[in-house]
């Protein structure tokens, strides 16, 4: 994923490479990596890492400190962006976007309140770099519901009072409405393992556990 | 069944101010104590301006019940703005450069290289520290910048066009420190050569939130005190003592950890400073930005729309209000200003350690000849770390001695935290109180019937007696034969009705039927939004959806900071004698229209009628259409209780029921039960996820959190999300929760708070009688890792021995 191609209008300024196309420290790193994996890991490891990295190493562009035009794919819509390279999709969605539904807590995925989705998948958006995310679907809090029309566990929420302060709620739902997408019949232990990483400070989880079971039954019900 | 027993003056909408100073008095009848148990009705003498006696809750529509979340829908898709998201035309990020080393002289600051850095726009130097203890003699103090007294402090920062370039700038400013010696273990800032984290003796005073320590306090070395209570002759009570049940305890350092973190977006403007700001005290933070940059309150804006935890640390403007407004006048442009996870465990606030020994001296039959408490836990390099309050409060006693110690150390300063010093004192006071059980061959249960006065808690102990949970308990210790070994044990909290008076709400009835409500309150996730929707919904007969609340905004009415669980105990009177002042204006309004006087109109329950029958009942909304105004409204300040010598504690008893895995010294929480008391629930749904919310937070305290500093070199080794471990979704038990509705009489609410009370006061305590009760082993030390279980299961016991 970190190798994603751009698309050719979003190609990083010339600038950003390093003159003579040397050794840059992300190459070096990235070697350094498959290194230690080849000495340290199985064989076959170091195989999967040395074929990756021959399949792309033509491709990987580099990136110096300056901000770069990225498209994001962002609840449905296309958004151009400019971020510098080091920007993690949490700030991209928030500052550059303004789309401050997500929320950044901890910032280095110990907390989860930043859980968006890629491709549907749950991440920490403090943890994946915007640039990481050119080419995937992203969805946040506010593409969850589609108009007026709530998703189930968002309703469900609020009709448990499962929140307080409401900080870790836009995670926390994103948590639980992901194991509903996958698993329509969660138990409550499928709840608490979907939200293990989600933090809540003002300790709302009974209530979360409950409303997610309850918006599982909804949607079941109207299948 | 509450009735007014006397008739109002003749207008009461326009008598004397209800403070009780001359003003005219009603008797009115209303309910007390505890339906189901010791209801009954007393008599209260009251300002005439106060609306009607409010029935029990199972009489009203809305008060008592449990509608949705008054924003819960703005919180679950994301719309609701806190202060980390308020984004201003041309905003600038700022970030600190903090001080690295736990305790030097700052020599010089060169931010030549950071004014320098892109995008950089402003830098700032600190020169006045906000927080911590202060010098009685600040000249002690010869320094041009503030001591560092912790690792963390903030020293100067950076406002730059984006977060990254601020934080690249901050790196980039020199700071030449020489260094001084640093203590950060407290027992070895104890003895008496241990470095000297303040020169002379140094005070912290409180917040809204509670905290802080008298003045005056003798201070030896590091020591900051004893703060000496004495009741009667503690000595005689030990002498004349049956028993005497002698105990130490200790607690750790646990760090609020909210998820949103401290911080501010500041404004400035010549005519205005605009701050908005996460904060427990919309009021405290534009008091003190006032203060420090004098100006006039009137010229200080405060916004919190939403706000994501405080639990007691975030009060006042603090050093990132103050620097953030510094940089916004410095730069002409908003500065945002937001700590990072690191300075939130660092640099804002903590509950204070605890080391206390104390001593129970009780009679044959339980009663309590004497309590002595002696206490010492650090606050860093801040007091507060005063924890006799549950050994004060929760039981009666003869006599009474207890000497509180706050140790300096150089960390950061402690701040208010969810019922400051009473995790820790019930923590050592309710495994003692089980100790002295044992000690008489008593029942715990019997025991607290016999020695605590508080007529909620007896009615919540009969609870506990029924429970499903309490019967399974075995009244034999270590009765297990496995590994896993299972107990339960319980643990009484004490809190006081505490209230801020001075805070106040207009209520407005608008010509299309609409109404609002507007009060400078914060709504921390209490949800004080909802309970005032329902206030004006009982007056008007409007769903609460449908009322229109405004809070967290210093232009309405000033509101309570909310600290030590307040806010639904002041502010809610308040708004329900606006609202029913507002509804005796709209009756006056509308009754020109409606060819007959105010005195034949009445609302309730929506309809408004006519006594002579004049018409049929309308509905209001019908009724406002006639109003010969736009819109009416009250404003209204709160009115002191009515009877505060029939002053309360209230609190909660809580049970907890634990699997002791003695082969991985793990304890695993798998029921608690919390029957607690708080007045009347205005939102009964609300007060419930506050008490599962203390429960697990307590549950957190007691076997998880804890702030680790490395005596090497000072720092906190833990200062994130990962290592310092907070109870997640695997760690919560199944909690059931009962709340004892509660009468006292005092207020046209009557309602109390939760905030304090609910769990977090006694978790340690439930699950370490739990444990006891498990094991046979007494476990009295927090957190209760793996390492604390294995090391109190191999020790013998040695407090049931001493004597």
């Amino acid at each position: 994923m970190s190798d994603q191609k751009l698309p050719p209008n979003e190609q990083p300024p010339k600038s950003a490479s390093p003159p003579g196309g040397g050794i840059t420290r992300r190459g070096f790193l990235k070697g350094a990596g498959v290194t230690a994996a080849g000495t340290a890991l199985l064989e076959g490891v170091q195989s999967f890492h040395s074929q990756a990295l021959a399949a792309t190493h033509s491709d990987v562009k580099e990136y110096g400190t300056e901000p770069v035009a990225i498209q994001l794919h962002i609840n449905g819509k296309e958004r151009t962006l400019s971020v510098e390279p080091r920007t993690t999709l949490a700030d991209a969605l928030r500052i550059q976007a303004g789309m401050t539904g997500t929320k950044v807590s901890c910032d280095r995925g110990a907390c989860s309140s930043c859980t968006v989705w890629l491709d549907k998948v749950p991440v920490n958006s403090c943890m994946t770099l915007a640039l990481d995310a050119v080419g995937h679907h992203v969805t946040t809090i506010e593409g969850l519901s589609s108009g007026d029309q709530l998703h189930p566990v968002q309703v469900a929420f609020v009709r448990h009072d499962a929140m307080q302060c409401g900080f870790c709620t836009p995670g926390m739902v994103m948590s639980c409405a992901s194991l509903l997408e996958n698993n329509p019949h969660p138990t409550e232990a499928d709840v608490r393992y979907a939200v293990s990483g989600n933090i809540c400070r003002c300790g709302t989880y009974p209530k979360v556990f409950a409303a997610t079971l309850d918006a599982a039954n909804q949607m079941t019900r109207k299948a | 069944m509450a009735t007014d027993t006397t008739h109002l003056v003749p207008d009461p909408l326009f008598a004397a101010a209800a403070d009780g100073s001359g003003a005219p008095q009603k008797t009115v009848s209303m309910p007390i104590g505890v339906p189901g148990f010791t209801l009954h009705e007393e008599q209260r003498t009251i300002p005439a301006s106060q609306p009607p006696v409010l029935p029990v809750n199972k009489d009203l529509d809305y008060i008592g019940k449990s509608p949705e979340r008054w924003d819960g829908h703005a919180k679950v898709t994301g719309r609701a703005r806190y202060t980390a998201d308020v984004q201003l035309p041309g905003m600038l990020y700022a970030s600190f450069v903090n001080a690295t080393v736990p305790h030097a002289k700052i020599l010089s600051i060169d931010t030549s290289a950071a004014e320098s850095s892109p995008g950089v726009k402003g830098v700032h130097v600190i020169e006045t520290l906000l927080g911590g203890a202060v010098l009685r003699n600040p000249a002690l103090d010869v320094s041009k910048y503030p001591i560092v007294r912790y690792a963390g402090q903030p020293v100067a920062a950076v406002a730059a066009t984006t977060p990254q370039a601020a934080d690249d700038a901050a790196a980039k400013v020199k700071v030449q420190y020489e260094a001084l010696p640093f203590v950060v273990d407290m027992d070895k800032a104890r003895e008496a050569n241990a470095p000297q984290v303040f020169p002379g003796p140094a005070d912290q005073a409180g917040t809204a939130g509670g905290g802080g320590s008298a003045r005056g306090i003798p201070q030896t070395g590091n020591v900051h005190g004893p703060s000496v209570k004495k009741h009667g002759d503690a000595e005689q009570g030990f002498k004349d003592a049956h028993v005497v049940v002698d105990t130490h305890h200790y607690t750790q350092v646990q760090t609020h950890s909210a998820l949103e973190t401290h911080g501010v977006v500041a404004d400035w403007k010549p005519e205005l400073l605009t701050v908005y700001a996460s904060t427990q005290g919309i009021a405290s933070v534009r008091e003190e930005l006032a203060a420090y940059f004098h100006l006039p309150k009137s010229q200080v804006r405060v916004i919190t729309e939403y706000m994501g935890g405080g639990f007691g640390a975030k009060f006042g403007g603090g050093n990132q209000g103050v620097v953030a407004a510094a940089l916004s006048r410095k730069t002409g442009a908003p500065v945002r200003l937001m700590l990072n996870r690191q300075e939130e465990h660092l640099s804002v606030g903590n509950r204070p350690s605890s080391d206390q020994h104390l001593r129970i001296g009780a009679t044959k039959d339980g009663d309590i000849t004497a309590i002595q408490l002696i206490s010492y836990g650090t606050a860093g390099c801040g007091t507060g770390a005063g924890c006799a309050g549950p050994a004060t409060n929760l039981y009666k006693w003869a006599a009474l001695h207890t000497e509180e110690n706050d140790v300096f150390i150089n960390a950061g300063p402690a701040a208010a935290f969810r019922a400051p010093g009473h995790p820790q004192g019930a923590f050592a006071l309710e495994q003692s109180i089980d100790d002295l059980a044992g000690r008489l061959s008593m029942d715990p249960i019997v025991l607290r019937d016999r020695i605590d006065e508080n007529p909620v808690r007896r009615v919540q102990r009969q609870i506990v007696r029924e429970s499903a949970i309490w019967k399974s308990r075995s009244a034999r210790s270590n009765a297990d034969a496995g590994p896993i070994k299972r107990g339960i044990g319980l643990s009484q909290s004490v809190w006081y009705r505490h209230l801020n008076l001075k805070c106040g709400a207009e209520v407005r009835v608008h010509k299309d039927g609409s109404v609002e409500v507007l009060s400078a309150v914060q709504d921390i996730g209490s949800g004080i939004k909802t309970v005032l929707a329902q206030i004006l919904a009982e007056q008007f007969g409007v769903p609460p959806a449908k009322v229109s609340v405004k809070v967290g905004d210093s232009n309405y009415p000033v509101g309570p900071n909310s600290g030590g669980s307040v806010t639904t105990a002041s502010l809610t009177p308040a708004v329900r004698d606006a609202a029913w002042q507002a509804s005796q204006k709209f009756l006056s309004s509308i009754a020109p229209a409606l060819g007959t006087p105010p005195s034949d109109l009445s609302l309730s329950h929506g309809m408004v009628s006519s006594a002579s029958g004049k018409f049929k009942p309308v509905s209001f909304r019908v009724a406002a259409a006639k109003m010969n105004t736009d819109e009416v409204s009250a404003q209204v300040m709160r009115t002191p209780d009515y009877d505060p010598s029939k002053y309360d504690t209230y609190g909660g008893v809580d049970v907890a029921e634990v699997a002791v895995d003695t082969e991985t010294g793990r304890i695993h929480v798998k029921r608690v039960l919390a029957v607690h008391d708080c007045g009347r629930p205005m939102n009964p749904n609300q007060v419930i996820s506050q008490i599962c919310g203390g429960v697990i937070q307590g549950i957190s305290y007691t076997l998880f959190e804890h702030r680790l500093l490395d005596p090497n070199h000072g720092l906190m080794v833990n200062p994130d999300l990962d290592r310092y471990k907070i109870a997640g979704a695997y760690e919560v038990p199944e909690i059931e929760v009962q709340l004892t509705e509660s009468y006292i009489g005092q207020s046209s609410t009557d309602a109390s708070g939760i905030g304090e009370a609910a769990g977090i006061i006694s978790a340690g305590a439930a699950i370490g009688n739990a444990f006891y009760n498990a094991t046979g082993v007494r476990i009295r030390q927090l957190p209760m890792t793996p390492a604390v279980v294995f090391a109190a299961l191999n020790q013998p016991q040695q407090s049931m021995e001493a004597i």
